[in-house]
């Protein structure tokens, strides 16, 4: 039995609340129990869910596995990850997913949901055994193959359909692949005067704009990946307006960094999609506050050192974000006055768990409901650094960078999985 | 100035600096003896991740003749393709004392990263990254445009320049087009619209497809070699077509001012970017070109390694 006293749900008024057998047991004023965090006014939050992050396991266990990758995840105030399913293997069989299922579930700091593959090795040539991922223990109901656009119209379609007979979502990575053959920066003034290949933001725009009409016309439900330029939001908004079944992530990098970053021909800084300019950071802001983007996913990318130490075009995509995210939502979205404490939960635990259909995450903080809880001061000041990274990676791009706000503490059905900002090491089974 | 990165780096009175230092270097070529004492002792690193011998030699004449020690490391195969990381590469090269690394790489940026990761501790002079910039190549270009055209002295303010060609896929072309500039010259990018990277409206140049119309006031023309294999990827139809529109043949020379000149970065494609006879005509400049390559590189090298303690 555990009390968090003083904490502010959703940012409303300050109440204790009472955890028991893996629920919220009582919410008022004046509670006790043996165990007590006081959370000195601190917000509280329902555990949040990321819909896109990479765990690495199995394959390159060097980088990151189930385990550091949930830790990570807890530190962040994640209690669900959706794990994505571009590993070696590829998580295209019920084996694979059931595997990583599992080792989420003995590692025991988040809910791992494995995203199945849309096709067979992520080759995009036929459609991967969606169903047995379905019926598996992992029980998958997201289907990406994340890295790589499914761009195939024809056999996207068939993707589309075939996931209605278990309400599953197929996740496009929207990239035009003959538009960024080896594309390594955003296409604009900036990859001309530095002579790094551009990627344009067509590229995402005309994949966005194809998957929309084909969502509608077969009836299915549609996610797109990291959105990440101002033009896909136009299209997303139009899509919407029609009650096309689209829903959208944008990753907290896409909500805070420039392709301005590039001039240091510093690969901590390339990602896919590459950061965008000042004015698509801008629209997909906007977006998330209106809900024409849905969610906030991380795209939580670690890479081991090598593959970021060494010239750009050489280096692999990617960043973390797991740790980072609810500080950089609280930084470009809250302190700017775009979105409040309920909003924010909405976008990073309630529609994200809804959209992968994901129960008992993104509930209401009531009684009677599972005690999945984030407890986060919005107000403490800190310089990132690498070094403070849980991940086993440290390819962080907000080093030295001064953020608001950290994770005190997280809660996986009423166990503490964080507390005082620190991971909690649990007895080995 | 530490490195020499990029032309964007440098000033107008650093620039002309190193083309002031580069003509009284030059007067070293006529002696007898062509040799300084000036960086004995010091050690000079020529690190290729990719072939170009001109690059190199003129490199290594260079810091020869300032009687540095030269070391040729031919790193053939980067970490792009599973050799030795930069990195290692680069922890060698400082165990080994480089007091000086000149780098050619070919992706964008590597002699930044060399410069700025703390790998290394020497001045990095890049010696042309991926398609990004060449810096030497635009010195050597000024310093002939200036020896020809305005009695090797001052500025090149006025100048009419038009560079044709190949400008997305470029080094020469950015780092000329950023120390023209600076320079004060006037500069006019000719190219189809599929190699003009997107973005260029924004470069302190003119753009113009049509050659002919460009030419007519040109004080130089300078042509970029342009690789077949870019016809494949749909940069254009033919070599023909890209010859007959965008090539410097001996009618379209005529069309030029007579005091203008022809210069090519080398190597030529004869008989794609410039006709054989146009390369081989009085006012093409291009071996001068190579000439004066020396005379830079030994001012770049003097400037970046000449204050120092040895």
């Amino acid at each position: 039995m555990t009390v968090l006293k003083n904490v502010r749900p959703l940012g409303g008024d300050i109440v204790d609340v009472r955890i028991e057998d893996g629920v919220i047991a009582q919410i008022g004023t004046g509670l006790e129990a043996a165990e007590v965090v006081d959370g000195a006014g601190a917000i509280l939050l329902p555990g949040l869910v990321d819909l896109h992050t990479h765990l690495r396991e199995p394959g390159r266990e060097d980088a990151e596995t189930v385990a550091t990758g949930t830790r990570a995840a807890a530190v962040g105030g994640f209690t669900a990850v959706h794990a994505m399913a571009n590993t070696d293997p590829v998580a295209d069989t019920a084996g694979v997913v059931e595997q990583v299922w599992r080792l989420g579930e003995e590692a025991g700091y988040a809910d791992v949901r494995p995203v199945g593959a849309v096709t067979v090795g992520l080759a995009g040539e036929r459609l991967a055994e969606l169903g047995a991922m379905a019926d598996s223990a992992a029980h998958v109901r997201v289907f990406s193959d994340d890295g790589h656009c499914v761009s195939d119209a024809l056999l996207m379609r068939r993707a589309l359909e075939y996931v209605k007979a278990f309400d599953g979502v197929i996740a496009q990575h929207a990239q035009e692949p003959r538009l960024t053959e080896g594309a390594q920066m955003h296409e604009g003034d900036l990859s001309g005067q530095l002579g790094l290949r551009g990627w344009p933001a067509v590229a995402e725009e005309a994949i966005i704009a194809r998957d929309v009409l084909l969502a509608d016309h077969v009836g299915s439900r549609l996610h797109i990946c990291h959105v990440s330029t101002a033009g896909s939001v136009e299209i997303l908004r139009w899509a919407k307006s029609r009650g096309i079944s689209v829903t959208a992530e944008v990753t907290p990098h896409h909500l805070l960094l420039t392709d301005q970053t590039a001039t240091t021909y510093d690969p901590i800084y390339k990602v896919n999609p590459p950061l965008r300019s000042p004015s698509d950071v801008a629209a997909v802001r906007q977006a998330l506050a209106e809900g024409i983007i849905d969610i906030v996913a991380t795209d939580h990318a670690p890479h081991a050192m090598e593959d970021k130490e060494c010239e750009w075009a050489a280096a692999s995509f990617g960043m973390l974000g797991l740790q980072t995210a609810l500080p950089v939502v609280n930084e470009t979205m809250v302190r700017t006055g775009l979105l409040d404490w309920t909003e924010v939960a909405a976008r990073m635990s309630t529609v994200p768990a809804e959209i992968g259909r994901v129960s008992n995450h993104g509930r209401p903080i009531e009684v009677g409901e599972p005690a999945n809880l984030t407890l986060f001061d919005p107000d403490v000041e800190w310089v990132v650094q690498a070094s403070d990274m849980v991940s086993r990676s440290r390819n962080t791009p907000y080093a030295g960078m001064v953020l608001h706000g950290k994770v005190l503490g997280t809660w996986l059905r009423g166990r503490a999985t964080v507390l005082d900002g620190v991971v909690v090491e649990f007895e080995t089974v | 100035m530490r490195h020499l990165l990029s032309t964007t780096d440098l000033t107008q009175d650093e620039a002309l600096s190193i083309l002031d230092t580069a003509r009284e270097l030059a007067q070293v070529a006529d002696r007898p003896v062509k040799k300084l004492p000036t960086l004995r002792g010091r050690t000079v690193v020529n690190l290729f991740f990719e072939d170009s011998t001109r690059t190199r030699i003129s490199f290594e004449a260079a810091a020869k003749r300032l009687s540095a020690d030269v070391i040729n490391f031919s790193a053939k195969g980067s970490s792009l393709s599973k050799g030795e990381s930069l990195k290692d590469t680069a922890l060698t090269l400082q165990a080994m004392g480089a007091d000086a690394v000149v780098i050619r790489h070919g992706a964008s940026g590597a002699a930044h990263r060399l410069a700025t990761s703390g790998w290394i501790r020497g001045a990095v002079i890049n010696a042309g990254d991926g398609t990004h910039e060449h810096p030497t190549q635009a010195l050597l270009d000024a310093y002939t445009m200036r020896d020809h055209l305005r009695g090797n002295t001052g500025s090149l303010e006025g100048l009419n320049v038009v560079i044709v060609g190949d400008v997305l896929h470029s080094r020469v072309a950015r780092s000329n087009v950023w120390l023209l500039d600076t320079l004060g010259a006037n500069v006019t990018l000719v190219a189809p619209p599929t190699l003009l990277p997107v973005g260029v409206e924004t470069w302190p140049c003119q753009i113009n497809y049509d050659l002919d119309e460009a030419i007519v006031k040109a004080d130089v023309v300078m042509m970029l070699r342009v690789q077949l294999e870019r016809m494949n990827a749909a940069f254009f139809p033919s070599a023909r077509e890209y010859s007959r529109r965008y090539g410097l043949d001996a009618q379209r020379m005529r069309t030029l001012p007579d005091h203008a000149l022809v210069m090519h970065p080398g190597p030529m494609n004869r008989g794609m970017e410039i006709a054989a006879d146009v390369a081989d005509a009085d006012r093409s400049v291009i071996l001068d070109q190579v000439t004066n390559g020396v005379h830079v590189r030994m001012a770049v090298l003097y400037l970046l390694l000449g204050g120092q303690e040895a």
